[in-house]
């Protein structure tokens, strides 16, 4: 078995935060939980994160924002959002920002988590061709 | 509603009576003061006419009565001088003179006489017997004696009939003698009495004591004083002819012609009454008013149409534009339903997700062995599978709420027509079941796809069943959605057992505006959409109905064309 990914989840409802991660970690994730999308910039400067779960109704800075932020700072962290079904133009307007996928609450525990699983699984792959291609270079340079 | 009655307020009415008295008022004024100018121009110039004419007329008359006159003095004058009192005198040779001077003048002259110094008449020829009549106290005949000659008033003198003498004064030895001739009065009196104009035009003489030197056409009795104050007898006395207009007794005015003849003794009048001398323009004044009162009465009657015409014009704008207002009012109140349906559900949606992120985390504490000896362990598993399925279910009604708020996508896709209805069905389900209405579907599973746009036919049916359960409310009753093939279309049919539709309403079914509902329940609008979707759609919408029986609404629309190319299904998603 992989080793399971770090995962920050980002929502302003503090208590399904809070449930949610109990669960999640229960599942052996490592989960963090912020509760705005400002505290989840500041958690990625300073934690290296597989996936971010992402609420896209927040107040303050809102998902669309968030995700476009989190991509400047850490391109290769997976989003994975979370909307209702009225946000489902939001939800579009994530994808071609650069979104993992999207879910719709209230989600099925288990469908999040092969999604995280399948998300970083993708920043895996990717981070190991990066680090072939970095080898690569090194090599061609020596 | 309020839009009937605004229809119905004053507002309309006063609208078209001030038209009525702006059209009246700026068609009078124009006509009224060029016809009262033309009127006065015209009454300025006819009157200056008849003046003029009978100012002519008389003057001419004054003339022809002065040389008749004149005439006759001068013929006496002449007889006095040439013929002398000594061939005068003698009576036979009177006669003579008499019969050949009547011969001439048309029997002007009645008779003849010679008067002596002392007033006795001394030769007398004519047909009265006055031979030795005696003049001495007349007045003529001592006027006579002062001058030269004489012209006397009219008198009736010894033969008591009217009649005025001409006296000549001669001279023979040193004595006077008088040559003296009786006028016809008739003859006189018809140079004066021809004078006639219009009805009461006519003429008359007076003598400076206001007494008739002719006959009048009408009797009456003139003034007393000089020439019967119809002559300013202080002011200068001038031969022209003065006007005057006085109104008489009778109420009826008269304009009078005056001059003076015979040596300012007489006084020649012409009298017409007013009326009748601008007879003729009061003729025109006539025909100007009847036409005056007809071009009224047209111009009132063309204000009148007019006006009414054109508020009812303004009116049925009015309506299009209330109606107008009323829809786009109608669609904002749905739009903010749906606004507020979507914030409710959202606002729901996090709770329940709450609910069910607990519901799970009891679970996955539950698979702990602490609890595993538990004897309500099966209990509580099923109690939160429960809690579980309620919260997808949940999910579910907000999830529908939201599509359904969402904006109506008019593009046209291919789909299922079956799957539209049943999720139509979902939606109304709970209504007809407050209602009392079963609703069932019998659908052809083997229909192909149909061309149209989800969203819009989503409304159509919404539209029929509402409406259906609408008419089964008051009693509950079964509705029956129906899917068939009928060669290159699919047939739809909305059936339900409720009162039917009066064949009255049945052919303004689908107008727009056409409602029964209570006011308040319904913009008449649902079935008119209905119609102009389905139109739209190349389909056929109709309705059938029989009174206590039932309604079906049937509809029909074509299947989608083989090979023709299907557009981007963008905009319908997440069904």
């Amino acid at each position: 078995m992989t080793q399971m990914p770090t995962v920050l989840f980002v929502d302003d409802e503090e208590d399904y935060l809070n449930t949610l991660i109990k669960r999640m970690r229960k599942r052996q994730v490592n989960a963090f939980g912020v509760g705005s999308g400002e505290k989840a910039l500041e958690h990625l400067a300073s934690h290296a994160t597989d996936v971010v779960v992402l609420d896209v109704r927040m107040p303050g800075m809102d998902g669309i924002e968030t995700l476009r932020r989190i991509k400047e700072v850490a391109p290769l962290t997976e989003v994975i959002m979370l909307t209702g079904h009225a946000s489902l133009e939001v939800a579009r307007e994530g994808m071609e920002l650069g979104a993992f996928d999207y879910l719709m609450k209230p989600v099925d525990i288990d469908e999040l988590l092969y999604k995280m699983e399948d998300a970083a699984q993708k920043k895996n792959i990717q981070e190991e061709k990066i680090k072939t291609l970095d080898d690569l270079l090194t090599s061609d340079i020596a | 509603m309020l839009r009937k009655e605004l229809l119905q307020l004053p507002y309309y009415r006063s609208l078209a009576l001030n038209m009525m008295a702006t059209i009246i008022v700026v068609s009078f004024i124009p006509v009224i003061l060029v016809g009262s100018t033309i009127y006065f121009n015209l009454y300025a110039s006819y009157r200056e006419k008849v003046y003029a004419h009978l100012e002519e007329l008389v003057e001419k008359h004054r003339q022809k009565i002065d040389d008749f006159l004149g005439d006759k003095l001068a013929d006496i004058r002449f007889l006095a001088k040439n013929l002398g009192y000594a061939n005068l005198s003698d009576e036979t040779f009177l006669q003579d003179t008499l019969a050949s001077l009547q011969r001439n003048y048309h029997y002007a002259f009645v008779d003849l006489g010679v008067v002596n110094g002392s007033g006795q008449q001394v030769a007398y020829a004519g047909p009265f017997k006055l031979a030795e009549a005696d003049y001495a106290d007349t007045d003529w005949f001592q006027q006579a004696m002062q001058k030269a000659y004489v012209i006397s008033d009219v008198f009736l003198g010894l033969r008591r009939m009217p009649h005025f003498i001409v006296a000549v004064k001669g001279r023979v030895n040193g004595k006077p003698w008088i040559l003296r001739a009786t006028i016809d009065f008739a003859i006189f009196n018809d140079l004066v009495e021809n004078i006639r104009v219009g009805e009461t035009g006519f003429a008359y003489i007076l003598n400076r004591n206001g007494e008739f030197q002719t006959h009048p056409l009408i009797d009456f009795i003139p003034s007393k004083g000089c020439y019967g104050q119809l002559f300013d007898c202080d002011r200068g006395m001038d031969d022209r002819v003065s006007i005057r207009e006085w109104e008489g007794d009778d109420g009826k005015k008269s304009i009078y012609f005056t001059a003076l003849l015979k040596d300012k003794e007489w006084l020649l009048v012409y009298r017409q009454e007013r009326a009748d001398a601008f007879s003729e323009l009061r003729r025109a004044q006539g025909i100007a008013v009847v036409i005056f009162i007809i071009g009224g009465i047209s111009i009132i009657i063309m204000a009148f149409t007019l006006s009414i015409r054109q508020v009812d014009r303004i009116k049925e704008a009015d309506r299009g534009k209330e109606m107008m207002n009323q829809q786009m009012i109608e669609t904002g109140k749905l739009a903010s339903i749906g606004e507020l349906a979507a914030g409710i559900a959202h606002e729901i949606n996090n709770p329940v997700a709450i609910m069910v992120e607990e519901a799970g985390w009891i679970q996955d504490l539950l698979e702990e062995e602490d609890f595993e000896q538990s004897s309500n362990l099966e209990e509580l598993e099923r109690a939160l599978k429960q809690i579980n399925t309620q919260g997808k279910r949940c999910k579910e009604i907000t999830h529908k709420l939201l599509s359904f708020a969402r904006k109506t996508d008019a593009r046209l896709q291919s789909f299922s027509i079956n799957d539209l209805i049943e999720e139509v069905i979902d939606l109304s389900e709970q209504r007809a079941k407050y209602a009392k209405v079963t609703l069932t579907t019998r659908l052809d599973e083997d229909l192909p796809a149909i061309q149209a746009s989800p969203s819009e036919m989503q409304q159509v049916f919404l539209n029929l069943i509402n409406n259906a359960v609408d008419a089964l409310e008051k009693k509950g009753g079964a509705i029956t959605v129906t899917s068939l093939r009928r060669d290159t279309q699919a047939v739809i049919e909305v059936q339900d057992n409720g009162p039917g539709i009066p064949p009255a309403n049945l052919d303004r079914i689908f107008d727009p505006f056409y409602t029964t509902k209570p006011v308040g329940k319904g913009t008449g609008l649902g079935l008119s959409i209905c119609y102009g979707i389905i139109k739209k759609m190349g389909g056929e919408i109709s309705v059938q109905s029989d009174m206590d029986e039932g309604t079906t609404f049937t509809i029909a629309l074509p299947f989608h064309k083989e090979g023709e190319e299907e557009r981007p299904a963008g905009g319908y998603s997440c069904r």
